[in-house]
């Protein structure tokens, strides 16, 4: 589904990523851990080239999408993202959050965008609040909503930046419940993620980001319970 | 009662003789005319130079950082003779078509600055969140950045306007007769200072309270929004 190949990308003169190669296959659940700064975030905004990558190639359905010319807002409509800072629209109601790209895009018209998002609202448990602002939603609501946003374009990939790192410490259960159930629902989906319970319970695949490259791969009971790289090692140590 | 007699004679001189208030009359609609139009153009001007500022492309940078710089660098009164007396000299268009095409030429530099930091204050993960839905850089810029930076600098903007309107006040440099040439006509024919140089005050007063009032409402329709 995403192929990736010796993605190097650069800010300047620092390095962030250095040679990533990964291969994301339908239906994976792929957790990305590691410690700040290890270019975890930067890797998956290169994805739908929220990034502009230095070197290297992606591709999504067989596409290389890292090609000149290739129309990357056709692309980005198939993978949905969810940011850290949730981004939600503060001058629109959360219904038109989640009706405007689909509606924009003339993916569906503006009743069928409504009753999507309705349903998608009922789906992350927040139908009462179809007619509120953003500001009036919890950290925890909104990234529910940041959620049923994206799924409104029916992606086939999910991408998750850091889900529940802006969130009090209440909330990351009801978010991370909503992104479990949609992993069981079938999606692909790529979180970055410093929740290690949720990437161990969660996630079909784990990959250990260092310095820029993905140093360790491997199921959830691979990597959490018998790490073979030090760097691996040593970042579990601090954080379990 | 002696003062009031001197009183009410110079406002009869003033005002009621020779139906002298109709000059001034003629002169708040020059004004509105010149002002509103002026407002209009310079926010289409104002707005294509913020793109500019903004824009990735060297030329187009250039193109806006030079005319706000000019516009901001000279006089308005110097810029409204420029553009009167040489640019459109040829041109025999109304007088007034001409001022307010000058001030909405010197008001789109103030607003363009004005725009160019509403976009800017914008975070810039409301520009992703808009990308990564599959918008295209002009869709994020119309439905998502412009009506939240609208919101952000409307009083700047407010502001800018209320300056615009005061200074049409000279255009009596190029012979249009506004409120404050009117009241110049009057001072001169009258001999008399006070009554003309008050009534022009209160005009313009007037006039921007009445705009602010309004735009007053409007500011709070838009912060509709923030309401928790």
């Amino acid at each position: 589904m995403i192929k990736i190949y010796n993605l190097k990308k650069n800010f300047n003169d620092l390095e962030v990523l250095k040679g990533v190669s990964e291969h994301i296959r339908p239906g994976e659940v792929v957790s990305v851990i590691g410690p700040s700064g290890s270019g975890k975030s930067t890797f998956l905004r290169c994805i739908n080239l929220l990034e502009e990558v230095t070197e290297g190639e992606i591709y999504v359905d067989e596409e290389l999408i890292t090609a000149p010319g290739v129309d990357i807002n056709l692309i980005r409509q198939k993978m949905g993202m969810v940011f850290q800072q949730f981004n939600l629209f503060p001058h629109l109601k959360i219904i038109d959050n989640i009706t405007l790209a689909p509606v924009l895009l003339k993916k569906m018209t503006k009743e069928e965008a409504k009753a999507k998002a309705l349903e998608l609202l009922a789906r992350v448990g927040l139908s009462d609040k179809a007619d509120s602002y953003p500001a009036s939603l919890s950290g925890g609501q909104k990234q529910r909503v940041a959620i049923a946003r994206a799924l409104a374009m029916n992606p086939e990939i999910m991408l998750f930046d850091e889900p529940t790192s802006a969130l009090d410490p209440e909330m990351v259960g009801e978010v991370l419940d909503v992104i479990k159930s949609l992993a069981e629902s079938g999606m692909t989906m790529v979180v970055v993620t410093h929740e290690m319970g949720f990437a161990r319970e969660v996630s079909s695949r784990v990959l250990f980001m260092d310095q820029g490259i993905i140093m360790e791969s491997g199921t959830p009971a691979e990597i959490f319970d018998n790490p073979q790289n030090e760097r691996t090692k040593l970042f579990l140590s601090k954080v379990l | 009662m002696e003062f009031f007699a001197t009183i009410s004679e110079q406002f009869y001189k003033c005002f009621i003789k020779d139906d002298r208030y109709k000059l001034l009359l003629g002169g708040i609609g020059v004004t509105l005319k010149v002002s509103l139009v002026a407002i209009v153009l310079g926010i289409i001007i104002g707005f294509f130079i913020a793109v500019c500022n903004l824009s990735k492309k060297k030329v187009l940078r250039g193109i806006g950082l030079v005319y706000t710089d000019v516009i901001r660098g000279t006089p308005s009164v110097t810029q409204l003779m420029l553009i009167y007396f040489v640019a459109f000299a040829a041109v025999q268009w109304d007088k007034w078509i001409i001022c307010a095409i000058a001030f909405g030429i010197n008001s789109g530099g103030y607003v363009a600055e004005v725009i160019r930091a509403g976009i800017l204050s914008i975070d810039k993960g409301q520009t992703e969140a808009g990308r990564s839905l599959g918008l295209n850089g002009r869709q994020t810029m119309t439905h998502i950045i412009l009506p939240q930076a609208i919101k952000n600098i409307f009083p700047a903007l407010v502001n800018e306007f209320i300056v615009l309107i005061k200074e049409t006040a000279i255009v009596g440099y190029v012979g249009l007769v506004d409120i404050q040439k009117a009241g110049d006509f009057i001072k001169s024919t009258t001999f008399l200072a006070f009554m003309p140089l008050l009534a022009t005050a209160i005009i313009y007063y007037v006039i921007i309270k009445i705009l602010n009032i309004g735009l007053k409402r409007i500011e709070k329709k838009l912060r509709q929004s923030e309401i928790r």
